[in-house]
């Protein structure tokens, strides 16, 4: 394992490709890295001050690089409830859910949200690294007479996330947005531009995120952080997204999902509809993991004293049996102290176990918790 | 423009080595944490440990990762900086003189003549 993260190796940044806000972050002082392909800033001020800008105010943070589809016909409902997890028909217009898609072995290939935007429409927010797979995947079970369109590329999109997001969204936008509720989406303009807004987020706290075209991003950016920054809005990086979505234990896909992980391990069965008619790929598997019990479960642990940080692909022990490994950690900085997510035995997996991280050849006492770390006051 | 002191040597891995009676004292330069960016958990050498030249022998931990330290030269640890192990980000604060990492007798001082100067570790990190 290549430790030395000052010396990561940059892939040639003429290869990387970027969002519309690149230049924008350059000037911001952004520190830039090599996020899956994306020359991506992972900080501004710093990740501790970022997270907190968020935990108590707000941040604005380029989700650009994530990838945005539309399906669209008269059979969309029926397509979708047969592709995704989540009960489709529990969407009104306007209304938006977590969801994700499975193979046929019930593993993960994308969590993603889906939002119904008209009787017949609908629009879903991908992840960045898996744009290229969920398409094909997507059209590969497409039926005739659906439409399909990925429109990533010319979608820009910012999430302002914190306490005073709806408040900096609204001073922005002006009184006469339309403001979402929870989950919901809404359709508004910016500079006679289409816009979208969701009331929706990735780090445990109140927020929203607008989808707009990439020919106005420069602009649209600059004018939010102008109208936000007297209200406490701060440019927002990867590295506070990753510390702030792990507090809320949301999981990361390629660290916590992954092709070989079902959702129900993941803990996401809220998520996963096995009462619904329609069969999507993986329903059987998942429906006998219920039936016959969990092997392994993804739980949330913290450090017992001050200690080193878990990091992915720490291994998890009782005693002297392994049972299990780290796939997301951090310090926490809302907490202070270290925090993570693992899979373990599902005999390992209740709050209050006791266990072992390894960490540089030392064990390292940790202790089972409830989700999530941090849940904000409503 | 990152602090780069004169009368100290540098390693390309971003370790700075001042030696006094054939005792080298390391940290990490301020550009090297300042890349790292808010340490919270340093790991030392343990005294007495033989190290070779350019192996890792301590680990500084960020929010976002963990990063191996290298030995700049050979030789045996003789003392660990305490104050790091309660104060982490000492290493942001005063990475010349308080968040020393450890101190290190030489087994060879030759050694010495493979590290940079100020002005070639200024060239290194092109500022």
């Amino acid at each position: 394992m290549d430790r030395r993260y000052i010396f990561k190796i940059m892939s040639d940044p003429a290869t990387l490709k970027q969002t519309a806000l690149f230049t924008a972050h350059q000037k911001l002082g952004a520190r830039l890295v090599d996020f899956g392909g994306w020359h991506m800033p992972v900080q501004y001020a710093g990740i501790l001050d970022e997270h907190k800008a968020v935990r108590e105010a707000a941040g604005v943070f380029d989700i650009s690089h994530m990838g945005e589809f539309y399906v669209s016909g008269a059979a969309a409902l029926d397509f979708l409830n047969g592709l995704l997890t989540n009960d489709v028909a529990r969407l009104a217009v306007g209304q938006g859910q977590y969801t994700l898609m499975l193979n046929e072995q019930g593993g993960v290939i994308d969590d993603l949200i889906l939002y119904r935007l008209h009787e017949q429409e609908y629009f879903l927010v991908v992840n960045a690294s898996k744009i290229d797979e969920d398409r094909e995947w997507i059209l590969k079970h497409l039926p005739a007479g659906l439409g399909f369109a990925d429109k990533s590329d010319s979608t820009s999109a910012v999430a302002i996330q914190g306490p005073r997001a709806v408040e900096i969204v609204r001073a922005f936008l002006g009184a006469g947005w339309p403001e979402p509720k929870r989950n919901e989406i809404t359709g508004y303009s910016w500079n006679c531009q289409p816009i979208l807004a969701a009331r929706t987020g990735y780090t445990g706290e109140d927020g929203v995120e607008l989808f707009f075209g990439s020919e106005i991003a420069d602009g649209f950016f600059t004018a939010l952080l102008e109208a936000g920054r007297p209200l406490g809005l701060k440019p927002c990086a990867l590295g506070a997204r990753d510390t702030l979505r792990l507090e809320a234990c949301l999981p990361l896909n390629g660290n916590d999902l992954s092709n070989k992980r079902t959702p129900l391990e993941a803990g996401l069965g809220f998520f996963v509809s096995l009462t619904k008619e329609a069969h999507f790929p993986g329903k059987d598997v998942l429906l006998k993991q219920k039936k016959e019990g969990l092997a392994e479960k993804l739980v949330a642990f913290r450090l017992k004293d001050k200690g080193p940080p878990p990091r992915p692909h720490y291994k998890v022990f009782q005693g002297v049996t392994e049972v299990g490994e780290v796939t997301s950690g951090a310090p926490s900085p809302t907490l202070g102290y270290g925090i993570g997510l693992a899979y373990v035995k599902a005999g390992c997996a209740d709050p209050g176990t006791a266990l072992e991280l390894e960490i540089r050849g030392s064990r390292v006492p940790v202790e089972v918790v409830k989700k999530p770390f941090y849940k904000r006051a409503l | 423009m990152s602090n780069i002191p004169e009368q100290l040597r540098y390693a390309t891995s971003h370790e700075w080595i001042k030696i006094e009676d054939g005792i080298g004292t390391v940290g990490i330069t301020d550009h090297a944490q300042s890349e790292l960016s808010d340490v919270v958990y340093v790991d030392l050498p343990k005294v007495g440990a033989k190290v070779v030249a350019g192996t890792a022998v301590a680990v500084i931990e960020s929010v976002k990762a963990a990063s191996d330290i290298y030995s700049p030269v050979s030789g045996e640890i003789v003392e660990a900086n305490p104050d790091l192990v309660k104060k982490p980000e000492l290493v942001n604060q005063d990475p010349y003189a308080a968040a020393w990492l450890f101190r290190i007798k030489l087994s060879d001082a030759k050694e010495l003549d493979a590290l940079k100067d100020a002005a070639g570790y200024k060239a290194q990190i092109g500022e």
